[in-house]
């Protein structure tokens, strides 16, 4: 069973209508106060946990299916040259035929991972981590309750402790500006990695 | 002075609490309502959890009046406190070795999340069966 969360502290109007356009028959949550990238520490979108039937985690957290070929998206049409695209696509199929095998095959599959590797590949938070989770709390209870200019400063807090997290920076510059997520703030971050990773795949798909 | 208290996932309005000294005094009953500790004479318990107090610092924790410090409490075992002054509102935080624990238990975490008609879903409701969470957003 898939179960779609979006990160947005939008709320309904900001993701309405992505969800009436997907026409889902599988849950789509919405989650105001990224309490799911709390609980899994996730930090950006899309990123998948692998949960099997008895509540376990089988992969913890990783970027679903997703590549940085999108760094080679044209920043004033958003067209992506057709190497990077089918770059995006094949990595984007293997993640589906990954899923489709542990679908079928479960515990047997191979990207059902055991728990020694679970363990090894999954992050948990530190203390700084936990305490951008918090700032971020509050900063989105106040822009929820309509002070958006108290707000900020603790979304900046946030990012500043927790610099990886693109949840954090992209919200945050949307609840501005709905267009600010994907504008030059968002290129200047992405291009401030140099040659880090935006998603940082797993290896095995 | 009246505080929005938010801790964990619930936030709770107009909590009657003193917040001088980077303290968050609370009464017995909103320190139980609120964070869920009772003070026992063995420490801050909570469920068969106790957290002990230092007997030097029990100042720090306690005062005559029966007040607790929730943000010392808080303190002591490792959860964030970040407070608003402007709006009187406080968010505690999680701590890292708690979130660790749950994590590395490879229990999944549960949660309660609405779909856009406001019908409540819990990761729970979908045990026996494999779930595949992923993340979006419109943003």
């Amino acid at each position: 069973m898939p179960i779609a969360i979006a990160f947005d502290s939008g709320g309904n109007a900001a993701t309405e209508p992505w969800i009436k356009a997907a026409n889902a028959t599988y849950p789509c949550l919405i989650d105001r106060r990224h309490i799911v990238a709390e609980l899994y520490d996730m930090v950006n979108v899309p990123t998948a946990v692998w949960i099997d039937e008895r509540g376990k985690i089988v992969r913890p957290s990783e970027p679903a299916g997703v590549t940085d070929a999108f760094r080679k998206m044209n920043r004033t049409n958003f067209s992506i040259p057709a190497d990077a695209m089918n770059e995006l696509q094949a990595k984007r199929k293997a993640y589906q035929d990954a899923i489709r095998d542990w679908v079928a095959n479960g515990s047997n599959s191979r990207f059902a991972l055991g728990e020694a590797e679970v363990l090894k590949r999954m992050h948990t938070p530190d203390d700084g981590q936990v305490r951008a989770a918090a700032n971020f709390r509050l900063g989105e209870y106040l822009f929820e309750a309509g002070h958006a200019e108290a707000a900020k400063k603790y979304f900046e807090e946030a990012k500043r402790l927790r610099p990886e997290s693109w949840n954090y920076k992209r919200q945050a510059w949307a609840l501005e500006d709905p267009m600010k997520a994907g504008g030059p703030e968002f290129w200047a971050a992405v291009d401030s990695l140099g040659e880090g990773k935006y998603y940082p795949g797993p290896e095995d798909i | 002075m009246a505080m929005d208290i938010i801790y964990g996932e619930r936030a709770n309005p107009g909590v009657e609490a003193d917040a001088a000294g980077g303290g968050l005094w609370l009464n017995r009953a909103d320190l139980k309502h609120v964070a869920g500790w009772e003070y026992k004479p063995q420490g801050f318990c909570k469920g068969e959890v106790c957290v002990p107090v230092p007997d030097a610092r029990k100042g720090e924790f306690v005062d005559a009046g029966a007040r607790y410090n929730l943000a010392a409490l808080a303190n002591l075992i490792g959860q964030p406190v970040v407070t608003d002054a402007e709006f009187n509102v406080v968010c505690v935080g999680e701590a890292a070795a708690e979130r660790k624990r749950m994590l590395t238990s490879l229990d999944a975490p549960d949660f309660t999340l609405p779909d856009l008609d406001g019908k409540m879903h819990s990761l729970a409701d979908y045990r026996g069966k494999k779930v595949f969470v992923v993340s979006w957003a419109s943003w």
